[in-house]
C-alpha cells in the first residue's frame, strides 16, 4: 500500500519537474466553448440519466427504423448475423461454456444502449440516427429482449425506470484483494515441479495462425543462410548473359499505364485483380452486401452494379442528390465509380456514404474487378 | 546502372566474382551449421577477398527516400492482422511484429493498430478538443494551443485488454506477435492532462473524466480523476516525430500502465462528471466474466507480463547448439519490472535472465539470457517479478481464479517448445 503511495507522489514530482513552475497559474490558452459546441459534442448519457435529450419513440417505430439501420448486420431480431454482435437473447448463459452477452443478458445500463447506439451507430453511418429514433431503437431492444411489451414507448421521462436484467452483475475490479496477494509470494527457482513436462496443447493442431506461402507462421525471419543458397542457385541459373541484359536506362521508360492496359485481356479483369478487390471490399461490407441473395443494409446491395445505371436497387431509399444525379443518366461505368470510390462525398455531394474513399488507384479498380463479377 | 559504368573496374570482371560469392557464400553457411562453434572456412571467403560491388560503386543519394522505408531485406518486419478475428477491417486489430524487433521503443510504423471504426485523417488545422462538464470554464483549444503549454514526456507501453485473449482457452497461434504482439512503447511528448485541467478549472464534484475521439466510433472510456492528475498526458509526438495516423495524428491520450482501449486517438473532448459514464467500451467490452457469471468491471491496470521473443515460433534456431541469445520483454502495468526469471525445462528450474538497459516504470523492458544451447529440446518460459513483488503467474492460475470465459488480462507464463531441429511451438504443458 504505502508502496504504491510512494510511487504516485514519485510521478507526479516527476511531471511537475519537468513542467517547470509555470504549472501552478492558468496561461490563458484556449478559448470558452460555446453552449452550440457542448451541446454538439457533449452526447454522453450516464446510468443516472444525465445527458438525455428531450424526445420519445416506440417499439413499432423502433422495428422500422432498426430494419433499414440496423438489421443488415445485427440481424431483423437483433440476433445477429454472421460474427456481428448479437444483441437479444443469452439470458441465463453467463455461466456457460459459451456465453451470450446480450443487451438483456449482459449489458448494465439501458444509458450504455442509447448512448452507443447516437454516437457510433449505425457502423460507417454514426451521428445518423436522431433523438427520437434513438429511442424508438432502444424500445425495440427492450422489447427483442423481453423486457417490455410490443406497446412500450421509451422517453428521457421514463428512462431512468428500465433496469435492465444484468445491472448487478458487476464489481469493480478486485484483484488488489483477489489476485495480487497470491501472486505475490516468493518465486519458486529450483525444483518447482515433479517429472518432465507434458505437451497438453499444441497451437499448430487448430491450424488458425496465418501462414506465409511456405506455410510456415506469417512473419517467420527468413532463414539468412538459406536465402544465400537460393540466390547462388539463382545466379547460377539466370546470370550466364547477364553481361548481355543491360539495366534499362530511364529516360526510354515506357508509360506504365498503357502497358498494363495492353496486359489487361478483354475477357474480364484480372483473377489477381478480382482477388485483390475482394480483400479491399472489406471496408465496403459493413454497408454493402453482395452475391447470392444480397440484401440492402446501411448502403444498397451491389449485384449488377458495374456498368448499370444509378439509383436502381430495389427497396433502397437513396438519398436525394444521388436520385437527381441517377435522374440526369448517371451510369456506374468505370469512370464513374473511380470517382465515387475516390471520394463519395465530393462526387455526390450530400450522399448517405459516410466512406471516406479509397485514395489508391490500384485500391479502386481492384474493387471495380470484384463488383463487375457480380452480374447476372 | 550508371553508376557501374563510371567505376574504373572492367565491367568484365564484375558478373564472375559476384556468381562466385554467392556460391561460396552459401557454402559458408552450410559449414557453420554443420560445425557449430568450431566453424572453419575450407576456402577464402569470396564475400572478403573479391571486391563485391557495393565496396565499389555507389550506393543511392541523399534524397532516394526523403523519409525512409525500412530496406527491403526486412520487409516480413510488418504488423500482421488475423482475418478470422474480426467481421471487418475498420473495426479490427493487427500484430506488432515483437518477434523481430530488438530494444524497447517500438517504431510507430509497425506498432500494433486497433480501430473501432477506421482510421481518419485529422488534419492540425481542423483539430479541436473541449473540456467540458463540471468545471469551472469549459474550454476549447486549437493545435497550436497545446502547443504553448509546458511539455512533459514519459516512455509507456500500451497493451490491449485482450492481448492473449485468443489463448486464454489453450494455445491457439503459432508467434508472439499474434499472441503477445498486441501491444507498442513508445517515448511520447505532450502536456500533462492534469495541466488542461487545470485550466479549466476542476469542480470538486469532479470526480471523473471521460475522454473520447473525433471517429466515428468515438470509443469512449471512463477515468478517475486520480489517474487523471497523475500521469495521463494529452500527447502529440512519438519517438521524436508527430503521431502517425493510425495512433491518434495529431493528439492521443497517454495512460500509463493501464488497458490500451483507454487510450483514446483523435482526443477531442474530455468531459469532468461526478460518475463513470459506463460506456459501451467499459460495460458491454473490457469486462472480465468471472465463473459465479458476475463480472469484474474497472479492470484498467495491465498486470506484470513477459515473452520470450527469441526464439518462438516465428524465430526458430537456425544456427544450431552452441551459443544462443534468448531475447524477450517484460512490463508491468504497476511500476517497475525488477527480475525476470527464465526457465528452459518448462518452469522446472529458472535462472534469473539480464535486464539490457533501463527499465522504466509502465514501459516495455528488454531481458536476455546467453545461453550454450546443447541441441537438446526445451520448454522456454519467462517470468517477470515487478517492484510491487507481483510475480507473473501461469495461465492456468489465472484460470483457477477466473474460470474459462476471460477474456482480458491474460499475462499468463506462456511456454515455446523448442525442438532439436530448432523449430518452436506455442505449446501449454502439464
Amino acid at each position: 500500500m504505502s508502496k504504491s503511495r510512494n510511487l504516485l507522489i514519485g510521478s507526479a514530482l516527476a511531471l511537475s519537474t519537468l513542467a517547470g513552475p509555470a504549472m501552478a497559474d492558468k496561461l490563458g490558452l484556449g478559448r470558452p466553448a460555446l453552449p452550440e459546441e457542448i451541446s454538439a459534442w457533449d452526447v454522453a448519457v450516464l446510468p443516472d440519466g444525465t445527458g438525455l435529450r428531450p424526445g420519445s419513440g416506440n417499439v413499432e417505430t423502433g422495428e422500422e427504423v432498426f430494419a433499414e439501420k440496423c438489421a443488415a448486420c445485427h440481424g431483423e431480431f437483433a440476433e445477429g448475423l454472421d460474427s456481428w454482435p448479437v444483441l437479444a437473447g443469452g439470458e441465463g448463459s453467463l455461466t456457460d461454456r459459451r456465453p451470450v452477452k446480450t443487451i438483456g443478458s449482459y449489458w448494465p445500463h439501458l444509458s450504455t444502449v442509447y448512448d452507443y447506439i447516437h454516437r457510433s451507430m449505425p457502423f460507417g453511418a454514426a451521428q445518423t440516427v436522431s433523438v427520437d429514433e434513438t429511442y424508438a431503437i432502444v424500445a425495440f431492444l427492450l422489447y427483442s429482449n423481453g423486457l417490455v411489451e410490443d406497446d412500450f414507448t421509451l422517453s428521457n421521462k421514463n428512462f431512468t425506470e428500465v433496469v435492465l436484467p444484468n445491472a448487478d452483475g458487476f464489481y469493480p475490479d478486485d484483484r488488489p484483494e483477489s489476485e495480487y496477494p497470491k501472486f505475490r509470494a516468493e518465486a519458486c527457482m529450483t525444483n518447482c515441479a515433479e517429472g518432465a513436462p507434458k505437451v497438453t496443447k499444441r497451437a499448430v493442431e487448430l491450424n488458425v495462425t496465418p501462414t506465409d506461402p511456405d506455410g510456415k507462421p506469417a512473419g517467420t525471419l527468413p532463414d539468412i543462410v538459406a536465402a544465400a543458397a537460393e540466390a547462388s542457385a539463382e545466379a547460377a541459373a539466370t546470370e550466364t548473359p547477364a553481361e548481355a541484359t543491360p539495366q534499362a536506362e530511364p529516360e526510354p521508360a515506357p508509360e506504365a499505364a498503357p502497358a498494363d492496359q495492353a496486359a489487361a485481356p478483354a475477357a474480364g479483369p484480372h483473377p489477381e485483380l478480382i482477388a485483390a478487390g475482394e480483400k479491399v471490399f472489406k471496408k465496403c461490407a459493413a454497408c454493402h452486401k453482395v452475391g447470392e441473395g444480397a440484401k440492402n443494409g446501411t448502403g444498397p446491395m451491389l449485384n449488377n452494379v458495374v456498368g448499370h445505371p444509378a439509383g436502381k436497387v430495389e427497396g433502397f431509399k437513396y438519398s436525394k442528390p444521388l436520385l437527381a444525379m441517377a435522374e440526369e443518366g448517371l451510369v456506374w461505368d468505370e469512370a464513374a465509380l473511380h470517382h465515387l470510390l475516390e471520394n463519395p462525398k465530393a462526387f455526390i455531394k450530400g450522399t448517405k456514404m459516410s466512406f471516406a474513399g479509397l485514395k489508391k488507384e490500384e485500391d479502386r479498380a481492384a474493387v471495380i474487378a470484384y463488383l463487375s463479377t457480380f452480374a447476372q | 546502372m550508371s553508376d557501374e559504368q563510371m567505376s574504373d573496374e572492367p565491367a568484365t570482371t564484375k558478373g564472375p566474382s559476384r556468381r562466385a560469392f554467392l556460391r561460396n557464400g552459401a557454402l559458408a553457411g552450410a559449414g557453420l551449421v554443420a560445425g557449430g562453434t568450431a566453424a572453419r572456412a575450407a576456402t577464402p571467403d569470396p564475400l572478403i577477398t573479391e571486391v563485391q560491388d557495393w565496396a565499389s560503386a555507389f550506393g543511392d543519394p541523399v534524397d532516394a527516400a526523403p523519409y525512409g522505408t525500412p530496406i527491403r531485406f526486412e520487409s516480413h518486419v510488418v504488423r500482421r492482422n488475423v482475418e478470422w478475428l474480426t467481421e471487418s477491417p475498420v473495426s479490427s486489430i493487427n500484430f506488432t511484429p515483437i518477434h523481430a524487433l530488438e530494444g524497447t521503443i517500438t517504431p510507430q510504423g509497425c506498432a500494433f493498430e486497433r480501430h473501432h471504426s477506421g482510421a481518419i485523417e485529422l488534419s492540425k488545422a481542423d483539430y479541436r478538443l473541449m473540456i467540458n462538464g463540471l468545471v469551472d470554464q469549459p474550454l476549447v483549444f486549437t493545435f497550436e494551443d497545446l502547443l504553448r503549454f509546458p511539455r512533459a514526456t514519459t516512455t509507456a507501453f500500451l497493451e490491449c485488454a485482450a492481448n492473449g485473449g485468443m489463448e486464454w482457452g489453450g494455445a491457439q497461434l503459432e508467434g508472439c506477435q499474434f499472441t503477445q504482439g498486441m501491444i507498442h512503447n513508445m517515448e511520447y511528448i505532450g502536456v500533462p492532462l492534469k495541466v488542461l485541467l487545470a485550466e479549466a478549472g476542476v469542480k470538486p464534484e469532479g470526480k471523473w473524466i471521460y475522454a473520447e475521439g473525433a471517429d466515428a466510433s468515438s470509443n469512449g472510456r471512463s477515468i478517475p480523476m486520480e489517474k487523471a492528475m497523475d500521469d495521463v498526458m494529452v500527447a502529440f509526438f512519438a519517438n521524436g516525430e508527430a503521431l502517425r495516423k493510425e495512433h491518434g495524428y495529431p493528439v492521443r491520450l497517454v495512460v500509463p500502465g493501464w488497458e490500451g482501449n483507454m487510450w483514446v486517438k483523435w482526443l477531442r473532448r474530455i468531459g469532468v462528471y461526478d460518475a463513470a459514464v459506463e460506456s459501451r467500451e467499459e460495460t458491454s467490452k473490457y469486462t472480465d466474466l468471472m465463473p459465479d457469471g458476475r463480472a469484474r468491471k474497472w479492470t484498467w491496470v495491465m498486470d506484470a507480463k513477459s515473452v520470450i521473443t527469441t526464439p518462438s515460433p516465428q524465430a526458430p534456431i537456425r544456427h544450431g547448439k552452441g551459443p544462443l541469445v534468448i531475447s524477450g520483454l517484460a512490463w508491468s502495468g504497476n511500476g517497475k519490472v525488477t527480475k525476470v526469471d527464465v526457465s528452459l525445462d518448462g518452469g522446472r528450474n529458472w535462472q534469473e535472465a539480464r535486464i539490457t538497459g533501463e527499465a522504466r516504470s509502465k514501459a516495455l523492458t528488454r531481458f536476455h539470457l546467453d545461453i550454450d544451447w546443447d541441441g537438446s529440446e526445451l520448454f522456454l518460459q519467462s517470468r517477470a517479478t515487478d517492484e510491487t513483488g507481483y510475480v507473473q503467474p501461469t495461465k492456468n492460475a489465472l484460470r483457477d481464479i477466473r474460470g474459462l470465459n476471460n477474456v482480458y488480462h491474460n499475462n499468463g507464463i506462456q511456454t515455446w517448445w523448442v525442438k532439436a531441429d530448432g523449430e518452436v511451438e506455442n505449446v501449454e504443458i502439464a
